[in-house]
């Protein structure tokens, strides 16, 4: 080979990739960046296909359905007894709240109530739920901004709770316990005292976790600013929980719609934050976790003595007719539209979760973010897959 | 109210009456509020006193709906936007164990709340955060084209539940942006939670619920009622 077939050569190459880069910056094309459907900032199988700009998104889509079990189907097959089976594995970190909206409805349906001993109980198993969901969430936030220990307090915090949770049902994450009428059993001997230990811990775990990652600045830095959702966006989206609360719409159903809870006779706060970003609802459920402590000690102080099963055919045919309960869940606002023939089982059960709504506006939100972003945003927005895809 | 009462004797019990009849005027101020702004677009209404109101509009009119509680009740949260089949299902509830013939099923459609005249509804649910009230929605789909105006102008929420109401039901939305499925495979035959689309694991397997637990007590139930209290006697 000659020098000059050589320069030549090297004259083409050169020409060639001047050519492609100036091709480059002209028109990016751009990359697809797949994330999951396993992805450990998910909580299951939630796969996000985002279009990047280098680091920037230009458009996401959120992809569910990978683990969708047909709850509203399996639901007409079943008895009114055996669906709450199934709901227990919504939202598998608060398991006994999805089991509540279900049985005020099937309740509101036959007219009946249940006694006030079981109510209270229920509020209490209801707050207990949502502490051992939002401990976790505490922890795992932390987790996916980097921090190690803030998952494993969390995840040894959330002991106390489910401890007492389990020696009252009897399941630690599919206590199954709520009946039409009341509750299946009563409080277990000693119960009352040790469930008020497990609150003081919960609160110094939430104090900890205040040292430990709300101050931190670099968690800070992660999260200030970043996820703004507006109150329009969020209310159109119909977020709900501490997304909405966290954009700052005062909205909480334990106060402002109850329904067979003793939410109102409790004495405690609705946290709000203007701000709308992801700081702002880590800020909220932190803040929801010490309130929930709160009523859960008043609720064990408050019981009244009685009945806890309110008198419940042995066979339960829920009369004719349509109801649609919902409560403040921990994720956001669940609601059961139940739908009755007279039957032994529901004729429809349409299952309104929360995550399902909260997880629709990530195509929203996330457009123009980094791709750092997307980690907070996602923990910060926070879902359960079961609650997505029922 | 009093003052007619006490003039006048026979409309006296028909007062007693009404008072029996519990009345959520808030629920049908709400109600009469959206009649007036939607017109003849409402068919029908119903309250579950102290809980929901219902109101039944037009297919045509299931868009306006949603802007005038919008705009006009300042419904808005958008909270769920789901459909509804009302033929009941073909094969019952599965519990057949083979032994026994299956009871003929009565496929007459009966509908709920606000009544209905086709065999699938779209229902909606939105709430005003400020005042606190809240308006369940329904309109009858058209049973020849299964076609009802989208939400997702007044709603970007409506998106993923109409996608969801479109794979599982049939019903298309017109002037969704993009009806793909959401939890279906693409190219997936059929729509699961209509009332005619089998439950195949009961089909493959019957539900052991019937086979190796007690009978059901329900048969033995009025036995139980007709010698209720010789039974007690004894225990």
């Amino acid at each position: 080979m000659t020098a000059a077939l050589d320069r030549e050569q090297a004259r083409y190459i050169a020409a060639q990739a001047a050519d492609a880069r100036i091709n480059f910056e002209i028109e990016t094309e751009g990359m697809t960046l797949n994330m999951g459907p396993q992805h450990p900032a998910t909580h299951g199988t939630l796969r996000i296909v985002a279009k990047l700009d280098a680091e920037q998104v230009v458009s996401a889509e959120p992809i569910a359905g990978y683990m969708h079990r047909g709850y509203e189907k399996l639901s007409e097959v079943r008895t009114y007894p055996q669906v709450t089976t199934l709901i227990n594995r919504i939202d598998w970190l608060g398991s006994f709240a999805n089991e509540v909206p279900f049985i005020l409805a099937a309740e509101r349906l036959m007219d009946i109530e249940a006694p006030p001993r079981a109510q209270w109980i229920r509020t209490a198993l209801f707050e207990m739920s949502r502490i051992a969901n939002l401990v976790l969430f505490a922890g795992d936030t932390g987790l996916q901004l980097g921090g190690q220990t803030a998952a494993f307090y969390g995840f040894r915090d959330r002991e106390h709770v489910l401890n007492q949770i389990e020696a009252v049902t009897g399941g630690r994450f599919h206590p199954n316990f709520d009946r039409i009428g009341g509750l299946k059993d009563d409080l277990p001997k000693g119960w009352i005292a040790e469930t008020k230990t497990a609150m003081a811990k919960v609160r110094d775990f939430c104090d900890e976790i205040d040292d430990l990652v709300t101050g931190n600045e670099i968690f800070q830095a992660r999260n200030r600013g970043i996820g703004v959702i507006p109150a329009d966006v969020a209310l159109s989206y119909g977020l709900s929980g501490a997304n909405l609360r966290g954009s700052g719409v005062d909205w909480d159903l334990r106060r402002d719609a109850p329904c067979g809870l003793v939410h109102p006779e409790l004495d405690w706060k609705v946290y709000t934050h203007p701000d709308g970003d992801c700081f702002s609802r880590w800020w909220i459920r932190i803040q929801e976790i010490r309130e929930a402590t709160r009523m859960v000690d008043q609720c064990l102080d408050g019981l009244p003595s009685g009945p806890i099963m309110a008198k419940v055919p042995r066979i339960i045919k829920v009369p004719a007719g349509e109801a649609y309960v919902e409560t403040e869940n921990p994720l956001g606002a669940m609601g059961y539209y139940v739908v009755s023939k007279g039957d032994l089982g529901p004729f429809r059960v349409k299952i309104r979760s929360a995550s399902f709504n909260n997880v629709s506006v990530l195509s929203w939100v996330l457009r123009g973010v980094y791709v750092p972003d997307i980690v907070a945003i996602l923990s910060s927005l926070y879902f359960i897959l079961g609650d997505i895809d029922r | 109210m009093s003052a007619d009462t006490e003039t006048e004797a026979p409309e006296a019990a028909d007062g007693e009456a009404e008072e029996a009849e519990p009345r959520d005027e808030a629920r049908e101020e709400l109600r009469d509020r959206f009649a007036a702004e939607l017109g003849d677009a409402v068919v029908d209404s119903h309250i579950a006193v102290g809980h929901t109101l219902w109101v039944r509009v037009t297919a045509e009119a299931w868009a306006t709906a949603a802007l005038v509680a919008r705009d006009h009740l300042n419904c808005r949260w958008f909270d769920f936007l789901s459909a509804i089949d009302w033929l009941p299902s073909p094969y019952g509830r599965y519990e057949d164990d083979g032994l026994t013939p299956p009871e003929p099923i009565d496929q007459t459609i009966v509908t709920g709340y606000a009544g209905g005249d086709t065999r699938f509804q779209v229902f909606g649910h939105l709430v005003d955060v400020v005042d606190h009230h809240d308006i369940v929605l329904k309109a009858d789909v058209p049973d020849d084209t299964l076609t009802v105006p989208t939400w997702t102008g007044a709603f970007d929420g409506a998106n993923w539940h109409e996608r969801e109401a479109r794979e599982m039901f049939g019903i298309n939305f017109e002037g969704h942006p993009g009806l793909r499925n959401i939890y279906l495979p693409t190219g997936f035959e059929g729509h699961p939670l209509r009332k005619d689309f089998p439950l195949i694991s009961r089909i493959v397997k019957p539900w052991p619920g019937i086979v190796d637990v007690e009978p059901m007590p329900a048969v033995e139930e009025p036995e139980d009622d007709g010698d209720a209290g010789s039974t007690e006697d004894a225990s």
